[in-house]
């Protein structure tokens, strides 16, 4: 990238193709002074480009963190951040001492975990399906409409779920007009929401999910297969040597950076069946910390849930980007460093 | 092999020469799998769609969702055109995701460009600023204090502009803007152009899938936000876009405004109009806007989505 700018004739393109700077003279300290003045003038509309984009996210993201330290006050509405009493470790003893939050604790591993088994495959196997199929117009075709869902909304598609399971929905309507004296009721049956979440999660998000494995399919050298057909491998052996390990860069990558963020997932959608099926099942840390701050006014105490949950965030994602990294994949970050 | 040029459409696609032909169990097992998908993502939309069309006669046999029509009405609709609050909703909704995809366009375009130059002062400050947003962030709680104290519990504004910049889209847009069309920029500035002008004439022209694939993911983003609205703007019913109100009057099944008793219908003229069928064109309304704009979209994606199917 930087070869762009030094080809170009600007002297001072960028810090690399300045020559070696004699340290220390004054006249060199100036230099360098008048040389960054220049480049900072040079560069002034980019920088004001920036400028919007840095206003809101110091308004609204960088404000919030410093309004965490109320999570170590009993933040009172009208007395405000400035002027709420300290109270040191006092949420986060009570925090961890919650049964409350250690049962949104167990929620959110139980159902992510469950969730990725079930939802994982998925997509990969969707590829291989797609990709098997010749005809362009057809693989085109089912293609869009596996994608659609990704687009609805989680409202939408929970609403959808409990008109076709939920009590006095397609399935149960179906279920009774058959004899069925108590179907079971799949909205707000606790025991079972683990599954109930995993069937609205493949249900929007598989064929999205798709459309990356399909670009690492489309990726492998045809000429793989033509030489392994020619030496006489069949199909199952072809699946198992070519395709599959084509598909391995790709699957560790997104398995792992899933991983990253196993404790803040699917706050929305619990948040939304919360009611219907209950804490016991459907509480995770995400909605926890949003039903102790908001809902019941305790701000300290749902903030300290949050930041409890923002720093273990990050340990995760910072843990699960340096595995990638390990095994020689872009991270997230890895892609934005260039 | 060579057939007449004009006939090649109609020709099937080849299989390459040393794939084998697949057997015929092997092929219906397929074409079954690929009927069976289809059905499961289209069937729920059909029935909704149905339903929404249905009588309340229709609507009573079938004894919930409606399969198989017996009569089909566009009253559902004609309420909701007729004012009252999905009409309301669905143009807020529209307004708001129009407002807000514009604000988040412009914002994500200048800066994408501004910080797309190589060497170009303080690029790489900027942006591990704005990445360290990424991956941590205030929560909930704060955010809803800061909004409020700016003045924003049950306005507008808190619904874009907490939510208007994706450092994501950003990070997406930055790597495209810097692969493309390197020397003509360089050249462009070396001729005193400035920056304003060559992201207008030159790199906004070169740049319209992925334009297009980030502005859909904002207003995808904008038309389907829920929470916030349950954050700032919960108790005025009045001011809610459609996705607030789906959520209220069809999931949590609360009644809806006017409608008198639940479980008795809204009344246009004096044709009683099915509470179900009500529900389900509301549920119908926020898919719509979707369905339009996809196909148009769509042909960019494989570019523009690779990146974006990380982000789940």
């Amino acid at each position: 990238m930087s070869a762009i700018t030094t080809g170009t004739g600007l002297a001072d393109g960028g810090s690399e193709s300045l020559p070696a700077r004699p340290a220390g003279t004054n006249a060199a300290r100036g230099a360098r002074r008048r040389r960054r003045w220049a480049r900072l003038r040079r560069d002034r509309s980019l920088i004001i480009m920036t400028l919007p984009a840095v206003v809101l996210l110091l308004v609204f993201g960088y404000t919030p963190m410093l309004g965490l330290v109320m999570a170590f006050q009993s933040y009172d509405l009208y007395t405000g951040f400035l002027h709420s009493p300290w109270v040191g470790f006092a949420n986060f003893e009570q925090l961890f001492t919650d049964p409350g939050f250690w049962q949104a604790f167990r929620n959110t591993l139980e159902l992510f975990s469950v969730q990725l088994v079930l939802s994982f495959p998925i997509p990969i196997i969707l590829a291989l399906l797609l990709d098997s199929i010749l005809s362009r117009r057809l693989r085109a075709f089912i293609q869009s409409v596996v994608t659609i869902p990704h687009f609805f909304s989680m409202v939408m598609v929970i609403t959808i779920f409990n008109e076709i399971l939920g009590g006095a929905g397609l399935l149960d309507t179906f279920l009774r007009g058959h004899g069925l004296r108590n179907p079971p009721q799949l909205m707000t049956d606790p025991a079972t929401f683990k599954f109930l979440i995993s069937a609205q999660l493949i249900w929007k998000e598989s064929g999205w999910g798709m459309i990356i494995y399909l670009a690492a399919l489309a990726a492998i050298s045809p000429s793989l297969y033509e030489a392994a057909a020619v030496d006489g491998a069949s199909w199952r052996q072809r699946t198992w040597h070519i395709t599959l390990p084509g598909l391995k860069p790709i699957t560790v990558l997104l398995l792992i950076l899933n991983l990253g963020y196993a404790l803040t997932f699917g706050f929305e959608q619990m948040l939304i069946q919360l009611s219907a099926v209950g804490p016991g099942a459907a509480q995770v840390l995400s909605t926890f910390s949003y039903e102790n701050g908001i809902v019941q006014g305790n701000y300290s105490y749902g903030a300290a849930a949050g930041l409890f949950l923002g720093v273990t965030s990050v340990i995760l994602i910072l843990a699960a980007n340096k595995v990638a990294h390990m095994l020689g994949e872009d991270g997230l970050y890895g892609k934005a460093k260039r | 092999m060579t057939i007449i040029a004009g006939k090649q459409r109609r020709r099937a696609p080849e299989r390459p020469v040393w794939q084998e032909r697949p057997s015929a169990a092997t092929q219906g097992a397929k074409s079954g799998a690929i009927v069976v998908i289809l059905l499961i993502i289209a069937f729920p939309l059909y029935s909704v769609i149905m339903t929404s069309f249905s009588t309340q006669a229709s609507i009573n046999v079938a004894g919930g969702l409606v399969v198989w029509p017996h009569g089909l009405t566009l009253n559902a609709y004609r309420l909701i055109i007729s004012g009252g609050v999905v009409g309301r909703a669905l143009m807020i909704s529209l307004v708001l995701t129009l407002a807000g995809t514009a604000i988040s366009m412009v914002v994500t375009i200048l800066a994408s460009y501004g910080l797309s130059r190589p060497g170009s002062s303080g690029h790489k400050g900027i942006l591990w600023f704005m990445m360290i947003t990424m991956f941590f962030n205030g929560g909930i709680i704060p955010l809803f204090l800061v909004v409020s104290a700016l003045g924003g519990y049950d306005q507008y504004w808190a619904l874009i502009l907490p939510s208007a910049v994706s450092v994501f889209n950003i990070i997406v847009m930055r790597a495209f803007f810097a692969n493309i069309a390197s020397d003509m920029i360089e050249s462009a500035r070396i001729d005193g152009a400035s920056d304003w002008k060559i992201l207008w004439h030159i790199v906004l022209p070169t740049s319209r899938a992925v334009t297009a694939v980030i502005a859909l993911f904002y207003a995808v983003a904008y038309w389907n936000s829920w929470f916030n609205i349950l954050l700032f703007m919960p108790s005025d019913s009045v001011k809610w876009p459609l996705q607030m109100v789906m959520y209220d009057y069809v999931t949590e099944g609360m009644t809806m405004p006017g409608s008198g008793v639940t479980g008795v219908g809204q009344y246009l003229g004096n044709q009683q109009i099915a509470p179900l069928s009500l529900q389900m064109a509301v549920v119908a309304l926020t898919v719509l806007p979707v369905l339009l704009v996809y196909p148009f979209v769509q042909k960019h994606f494989t570019k523009g989505v690779l990146l974006g199917a990380i982000k789940g």
